[in-house]
C-alpha cells in the first residue's frame, strides 16, 4: 500500500514535472491572510490564478466536512484543530514535505506544528502565521483589568464582553489557576475544570453587555466606547490602538493563548502544485512581511518580521514582554470529543439567568 | 393523438415544479432525516438510533429555547397584523390612484436592500451611542446614554420590521376586492365603525389575515440573522442553536433533528392556526 502510494506520488510528480501549467487555487483562508497585492504578485510570477474565501476555524472545517475535503484546494485551519478532524472526517490530505521549502520556515514552529498535526504517522499541517488571544482593554476607563478573570469585576459592570466560545473557558480556568491543557487527555479532570469555569461565568453574566460573535463587532464596541474591556484577539487591540490610543491588546497575568495558523490541503483538492507553490511563495520574508502589515499578526517566515512597520512593531511590543511572551499558552492539539463536553456547558452558561 | 400531446404539454409543465419539489426540498430533507437518526459513538462510528430526538427533550435548554422562540413567533406575527391592518386598509380603501402607488411602493422600499442591511440600520439607531440614545439625551429626556439594543424588545422590533410587507399585500389584495358598497349599506343599516369592522371587513380579509399570519409567523421563527444579531446575551433563537450545532459542534446529527423539529413545529402551529381561524389552507391560499 505504502510503496504503491509512494510510486503513485512519483507518477503524479514525473507527470506534473512535465507539464508545470496554471491551475487555479481555491484557498480558503482568513482575511487579511491573501492581500490582493500578494495575489497580484503571485499570479505574474506562476501563471496559477487564485480565488479566495475568507472563513474562521469551524466554517472551514464545516465546509470541507460537508463536501468530504472538496471545493477548495488550500485551507487555514489553525494547528489544534486538524488531527482531530482529520480522525473524525477525513477531511485533509498528507503534506509532501519534500514539496515544502523548509529553509523558510522557522525551524522550532515548523516542527511543533508538525508533531501537532501528525495523525497516524502523516504530517498533515505546516505553520503560517502566529498570534495570540487575550484582552483588549481601554485603559483610560479600565486601566484595573490585567487578568481573564478581570472581567468579572464590578468596576466594569455591563461594559465586558466576550465570547461565548472555547478561548474563554480556557482564558478563564487559567486566571482562576486551573491548567486546562494539562487536563485534555483526561475527560474526567477536564468535566471538573468546565464545571468550575461554568459556575464563574454564570456569576460573571450580568457584567456581560453582550456576547460578540465576530471581529468587527467587538472592535465597533471598543471603539465606541460602549465596552471598556473585553476578551479578543491581538491584532484586533493593535488596529484600535492605531485609533485611539488608550484602547489596547493587554496579555493577561495568566497567559495569552496562543494560536498558529496552518497550511493544509483538502483531501480532494485539485490543485496541489498551485497550493505548494503558493505556500513557497507567501514564506519568502518579503512577502510574510506585507501579510504581517495586513493582517496585523506575525508569520512563522524566518526573517519574516525584518519588512514588518515599525508601529505594528512598536504595539507588538507594547502588549508583550519577554516574560509575556514566555507566558504564552500555546493550544495543544484539542482530542477528538473534547468539544462535545465544552459545548454542553457553554450552552447552560448561555441559558444561565 | 390530441390527448397525448396534451398529456406531454402537461408533463413538460408540471416538471419545473416537480424538480423543485424533489431536488431542492425532498431529497435534502431525506438526507437530513438520515443523518438526524444516527447517533455517534466513536470517530468516524455511528449508530441508528433516535438518541439525538431524546436529547431535545431530555435537555431543557433545547426545548425551553423552541417554546421561547415559537411563543415570540406568534408574537410578532400578531404585533405585525395589528400594525400591518390599519395600513393595507388606508392603502386599498382610503387612498385612490398615484397616492396609492406611492404608499404601496414607501412600503415596498426598503425591502430592496438586504436584511443584512436592514437589520445593521437598527444596531446604527438603537445601540448606546446610536441615534434615539443621542436625540433622547439632547432633549433632555434622559441624562446618560441608553442601551436599547441586545434584548428581546429589539428583537421584536426587528422581525415585525423584517416581515411587515409580507402581511401587507396580502391584505391589501383582499381587502381591494371588498366591494365599498358593502360597507356603505353597513352604515345604511346603521351599523357603527365597530361593528363594520367586525361583520364585513374582517370576515372578508380573513383569507388575507391567515396567509399574512402564516408567512410571517414562518419567516420569524425560520429568522436568523435578526435575533443573534439585535439579541442579547439571553436571547436564544432556535434557529441560532441550529447553527451551533451545525458549525461550531460539528453535530450536525443533533442540528439535523433540530431541524426536524423546527419542521414539525412550524407545521403544527400553522395547523392550529388554521383550525382557530376556521380556514382552509387552500381557500386562504386560492383566494389572497
Amino acid at each position: 500500500m505504502r510503496i504503491s502510494l509512494v510510486s503513485s506520488l512519483a507518477v503524479v510528480a514525473a507527470l506534473t514535472a512535465q507539464s508545470a501549467q496554471a491551475e487555479t487555487l481555491r484557498l480558503l483562508t482568513w482575511g487579511g491572510y491573501a492581500p490582493e497585492e500578494v495575489i497580484a504578485m503571485f499570479e505574474a510570477e506562476t501563471g496559477h490564478t487564485v480565488e479566495v474565501t475568507t472563513s474562521n476555524n469551524e466554517e472551514m472545517i464545516a465546509k470541507l466536512r460537508a463536501t468530504s475535503g472538496g471545493g477548495f484546494d488550500l485551507a487555514q485551519p489553525s494547528q489544534d484543530r486538524i488531527a482531530s478532524a482529520q480522525e473524525e472526517f477525513g477531511i485533509y490530505k498528507p503534506i509532501d514535505m519534500s514539496r515544502v521549502n523548509a529553509d523558510l520556515f522557522i525551524p522550532s514552529m515548523l516542527s511543533a506544528t508538525a508533531s501537532n498535526t501528525t495523525y497516524d504517522g502523516e504530517v498533515y499541517g505546516v505553520p503560517h502565521v502566529w498570534g495570540t488571544s487575550g484582552l483588549v482593554v481601554n485603559t483610560a476607563m479600565a486601566g484595573d483589568v490585567t487578568d481573564y478573570a478581570d472581567l468579572c469585576d464590578a468596576s466594569v459592570s455591563g461594559k465586558v464582553s466576550y465570547r461565548l466560545k472555547r478561548p474563554t473557558l480556557i482564558g478563564f480556568a487559567y486566571s482562576m489557576g486551573l491548567d486546562p491543557f494539562a487536563a485534555y487527555s483526561d475527560t474526567a479532570a477536564y468535566q471538573d475544570i468546565l464545571d468550575q469555569v461554568e459556575a464563574k461565568l454564570t456569576e460573571c453574566k450580568p457584567n456581560v453587555k453582550t456576547y460578540w460573535d465576530g471581529g468587527d463587532e467587538i472592535k465597533n464596541l471598543l471603539r465606541s466606547g460602549e465596552v471598556v474591556a473585553s476578551m479578543a484577539w491581538d491584532t484586533g487591540g493593535w488596529q484600535l490602538n492605531a485609533d485611539n490610543p488608550d484602547i489596547t491588546f493587554v496579555a493577561p497575568e495568566a497567559g495569552a493563548l496562543g494560536w498558529i495558523d496552518t497550511f493544509v490541503l483538502p483531501a480532494r483538492g485539485r490543485a496541489d502544485d498551485a497550493a505548494y507553490d503558493w505556500i513557497n511563495f507567501v514564506m519568502q520574508p518579503e512577502i510574510a512581511a506585507m501579510i504581517t502589515n495586513t493582517a496585523g499578526n506575525f508569520t512563522a517566515a524566518v526573517d519574516g518580521d525584518a519588512g514588518v512597520s515599525a508601529d505594528l512593531k512598536a504595539r507588538y511590543q507594547g502588549s508583550f514582554d519577554q516574560a509575556a511572551i514566555d507566558n504564552i499558552k500555546w493550544y495543544p492539539p484539542v482530542p477528538a470529543g473534547l468539544e462535545a463536553l465544552e459545548g454542553a456547558t457553554l450552552d447552560r452558561i448561555n441559558a444561565a439567568n | 393523438m390530441v390527448s397525448d400531446t396534451s398529456r406531454l404539454g402537461f408533463y413538460l409543465l408540471l416538471a419545473p415544479i416537480l424538480l423543485w419539489l424533489v431536488l431542492l426540498i425532498i431529497l435534502p430533507h431525506v438526507g437530513l432525516f438520515v443523518v438526524s437518526i444516527s447517533e455517534k459513538i466513536g470517530p468516524r462510528e455511528y449508530e441508528t438510533g433516535f438518541d439525538n430526538y431524546a436529547a431535545f427533550f431530555t435537555e431543557p435548554l433545547y426545548w425551553r429555547t423552541f417554546a421561547r422562540t415559537a411563543i415570540m413567533s406568534i408574537l410578532a406575527t400578531a404585533l405585525t397584523l395589528i400594525l400591518g391592518f390599519p395600513i393595507a386598509y388606508y392603502i386599498a380603501k382610503l387612498t385612490r390612484g398615484r397616492t396609492k402607488t406611492t404608499l404601496f411602493l414607501m412600503c415596498m422600499i426598503p425591502f430592496w436592500v438586504s436584511e443584512l442591511v436592514r437589520t445593521f440600520g437598527w444596531m446604527i439607531l438603537l445601540r448606546e451611542t446610536g441615534v434615539f440614545s443621542n436625540v433622547l439625551q439632547y432633549l433632555g429626556v434622559v441624562s446618560g446614554p441608553v442601551e436599547m439594543l441586545y434584548n428581546d424588545a429589539a428583537i421584536m422590533v426587528g422581525l415585525v420590521y423584517t416581515s411587515i410587507l409580507f402581511m401587507v399585500v396580502p391584505l391589501v389584495t383582499t381587502l381591494d376586492s371588498l366591494d365599498d358598497s358593502l360597507i356603505e349599506a353597513g352604515y345604511d343599516l346603521g351599523g357603527t365603525s365597530t361593528s363594520i369592522l367586525r361583520e364585513i371587513v374582517i370576515p372578508h380579509a380573513m383569507p388575507g389575515i391567515v396567509s399574512g399570519c402564516i408567512v410571517v409567523f414562518m419567516l420569524s421563527l425560520g429568522n436568523y440573522l435578526t435575533p443573534i444579531l439585535l439579541g442579547g446575551k439571553d436571547s436564544l433563537w432556535f434557529t441560532g442553536m441550529i447553527y451551533t450545532q451545525f458549525i461550531t459542534r460539528f453535530n450536525w446529527e443533533l442540528g439535523s433533528a433540530f431541524g426536524f423539529l423546527l419542521l414539525a413545529l412550524s407545521s403544527f402551529v400553522v395547523f392550529l392556526g388554521l383550525k382557530l381561524s376556521g380556514q382552509s389552507l387552500s381557500e386562504t391560499m386560492g383566494r389572497s
